[in-house]
C-alpha cells in the first residue's frame, strides 16, 4: 500500500519529464525547450544580492515582504495602469508559483470550479486540484491566435465556474491580449460572478504595443488578483521572487497561508528585486529588443519552411502547428535532429498539433536549430 | 544616421557574418534594403572592413601581441597627422590611436615572436625623430576582444526542458 496521499498519487508527472530524460543522454542538443531567459540577472541586481549577504542580511523579512520593495512595486506597476497600495494590496512571494498556489488555497473551497484558459503554464490545474477545486479547461484556438474570447468561455460552460485563470502574454503560445479582447472576458466574468487570477509574469516582454491587464477593466479590480514577478523580465528565475496584487481581503487571506508555509520570500532575492526595480529598466529594454529580433527571425524561418505560425507578440515563445501528432513530432525531432521543443498538449486543451518553441537562445543557436528543423521537415515530407 | 541603418550597423557589429537575410529577418526588412544599408555604410566610410576575432593563444605557432605607448615631440613643421601617416603604414601595427592622458599614441603591434616585436619597436618606431619615448606591454592573456569573451562558452546551465 502506498504511503502517499491520494493527492500526491493522482498528481501526474510533468509531461516534459520523459523528454528531459531522452535529451540528457544526447550531447549535441540545441534546446528550444527552455522556459527561462538566457541572460543573467542584470549586474546591479546581482550585486545588490551579494551586498545584502555581505552585510549579513540573512534573517526573515516581514511576511508580506520588505516594505521598501512593496513600495517600489506599487510605483512600478503604475506603468500598467495598476494602483495597489504597498500596505494591504501587495504580497511578495517565492515566485509567481507560490503566489498562484496561495491564491487557489485562499479562494477555492472543495468542489469549487476553476476555469483555466488553455494552453497554459502547467501548474494552474494542479494548484486548483491541491486546493480541492474542480478544473474546467477552456481551450483557446489557433484561429483566435490563442486569445481567450467570450465565445470560448461560453463553449466551455465557464458560467458555472467560480474562478478563472488566465495568462497573457501567454506561456506557451506567446499570445497577447489587448484591451478590447480583455473587455469581453471581463464582461463574462462580471456577468457570471467569476473571480479572476491573471498571471502577468511576461508583461514586460510585450512586443509591438503595451501590456494590458484585465484588472484595469471596469469593475474588475475588486475581482482580480494580478501576478507578476522578476523571473522573466529581469532574468531572475533562480532567485524565486514574485508578487501578487489584489483586494486587501484576498491578499490578507493569501498572507495568512503564506505566513505558515513560507514565512517570507527569500531575503537575498528581495534585495536583488528592489535594485532591479530601481535601476534595471534599461537592461529590461535591452533584453526585450534582443528577444524581439530573435522572435522575428524564428517566425520568418518557420514561415519559410511552411510551418503555420501565428504572429506571437509576447513572452519568448512561438507556437507553430506541426504535421501529425505533436508529441511524436517533438520526440522524433529530438532523436533525429537533436532539437528540443515542447509538445503543445503538455500545456492542455488547444495545444495539440502545436509545439512550443522558445527563442530564449542566441541567434547562432536559433539559426542552427531552425536549419535542423528545416532539414528534418524536408526528410519527412 | 537613420534609425534603420543604425540597427543594421548594430547587428553587423554583433556578427559581421550575418547574411543580409539573417539581418533582414531580425529587423523585419527586405534583404535588398539591408544590402543597400550596408553598401551605404561602406561607401560613407563608416564600415571600414571586416575581420576575424582571433584567440592567437589557441594556435600552436601563435602570435605575440603588444600594446605600445608612444610619446612624441611636435615641432612647427610636424603634427600628429604627419607622424600617424608614417606609423600606420607598418603591417605590424594592427591598431593605432591618438589618446588623451600620459602618452600620445596607443599602438597595438603583432609579430611572430617577442623578439620580433621588440626589434620592430626599437628599430622602426623608436628611431623616428619625433618619438621621445616608447613603453611596450606584452599581452600575456586575452579574456575578451571586440566584445567576444575568450572563455569556453559553456555558460548555459539551464535545463534543456523547463515549463
Amino acid at each position: 500500500m502506498s504511503r502517499l496521499s491520494e493527492r500526491a498519487e493522482r498528481t501526474p508527472p510533468s509531461g516534459i519529464r520523459r523528454f528531459f530524460e531522452i535529451a540528457e543522454e544526447m550531447d549535441d542538443v540545441v534546446s528550444l525547450g527552455v522556459g527561462e531567459p538566457d541572460f543573467s540577472a542584470p549586474w546591479p541586481a546581482r550585486k545588490a544580492a551579494i551586498d545584502a549577504l555581505e552585510r549579513g542580511q540573512t534573517s526573515y523579512t516581514s511576511n508580506r515582504g520588505r516594505r521598501d520593495l512593496r513600495e517600489a512595486i506599487e510605483a512600478h506597476v503604475t506603468r500598467y495602469g495598476h494602483e495597489y497600495g504597498a500596505d494591504e494590496e501587495i504580497l511578495v512571494t517565492t515566485g509567481v508559483s507560490e503566489a498562484m498556489d496561495l491564491a487557489m488555497r485562499a479562494l477555492v473551497d472543495p468542489g469549487d470550479v476553476v476555469a483555466v484558459a488553455e494552453p497554459a503554464y502547467i501548474s494552474y490545474g494542479p494548484d486548483a486540484s491541491f486546493a480541492g477545486g474542480e478544473v474546467l479547461r477552456v481551450p483557446t484556438r489557433a484561429e483566435d491566435e490563442f486569445r481567450l474570447t467570450y465565445d470560448a468561455l461560453e463553449r466551455a460552460g465557464a458560467e458555472r465556474a467560480d474562478l478563472l485563470v488566465l495568462c497573457y502574454p501567454n506561456n506557451p503560445t506567446g499570445a497577447v491580449m489587448d484591451a478590447s479582447g480583455l473587455a469581453e472576458v471581463a464582461e463574462f466574468a462580471r456577468e457570471h460572478d467569476l473571480f479572476v487570477l491573471s498571471d502577468e509574469v511576461y508583461a514586460a516582454l510585450t512586443y509591438e504595443g503595451e501590456h494590458d491587464s484585465i484588472a484595469t477593466q471596469p469593475g474588475m479590480r475588486e475581482r482580480t488578483v494580478v501576478f507578476n514577478g522578476f523571473s522573466k523580465a529581469y532574468a531572475m528565475t533562480g532567485l524565486r521572487l514574485g508578487y501578487a496584487m489584489g483586494p486587501p481581503e484576498v491578499i490578507d487571506g493569501m498572507n495568512r497561508i503564506h505566513q505558515y508555509t513560507m514565512l517570507s520570500a527569500p531575503t537575498t532575492a528581495q534585495a536583488a528585486a528592489l535594485e532591479a526595480l530601481e535601476s534595471c529598466d534599461d537592461a529590461v529594454v535591452d533584453m526585450r529588443e534582443q528577444y524581439d529580433r530573435r522572435r522575428r527571425f524564428v517566425l520568418s524561418r518557420f514561415r519559410e519552411m511552411g510551418l503555420e505560425c501565428f504572429e506571437a507578440r509576447g513572452a519568448f515563445y512561438v507556437f507553430p502547428s506541426v504535421p501529425g501528432d505533436d508529441e511524436a513530432f517533438a520526440e522524433e525531432l529530438l532523436r533525429e535532429a537533436e532539437v528540443a521543443v515542447v509538445p503543445g498538449r503538455v500545456f492542455g486543451d488547444g495545444g495539440e498539433g502545436h509545439v512550443r518553441v522558445s527563442y530564449a537562445r542566441s541567434l547562432p543557436e536559433l539559426r542552427e536549430a531552425t536549419n535542423r528543423i528545416e532539414d528534418f521537415l524536408a526528410e519527412h515530407r | 544616421m537613420d534609425d534603420e541603418r543604425r540597427r543594421v550597423l548594430d547587428l553587423l557589429c554583433e556578427d559581421a557574418r550575418y547574411t543580409a537575410e539573417d539581418v533582414a529577418r531580425q529587423l523585419d526588412l527586405a534583404p535588398e534594403d539591408v544590402e543597400a544599408h550596408v553598401e551605404a555604410l561602406e561607401n560613407a566610410g563608416v564600415v571600414r572592413g571586416y575581420t576575424a576575432v582571433v584567440d592567437w593563444a589557441a594556435l600552436d605557432d601563435g602570435i605575440v601581441e603588444a600594446k605600445v605607448e608612444l610619446n612624441v615631440e611636435l615641432d612647427r613643421e610636424t603634427g600628429y597627422e604627419d607622424i600617424s601617416r608614417r606609423i600606420a603604414k607598418f603591417p605590424e601595427v594592427t591598431a593605432f590611436q591618438l589618446v588623451s592622458g600620459d602618452y600620445d599614441f596607443a599602438l597595438e603591434v603583432r609579430a611572430d615572436t617577442m623578439n620580433a616585436v621588440s626589434r620592430f619597436v626599437s628599430e622602426e618606431i623608436a628611431p623616428i625623430p619625433e618619438v621621445t619615448q616608447t613603453v611596450t606591454h606584452y599581452v600575456m592573456e586575452t579574456y575578451k576582444d571586440d566584445g567576444i569573451e575568450f572563455d569556453d562558452g559553456e555558460t548555459d546551465d539551464r535545463l534543456s526542458y523547463s515549463p
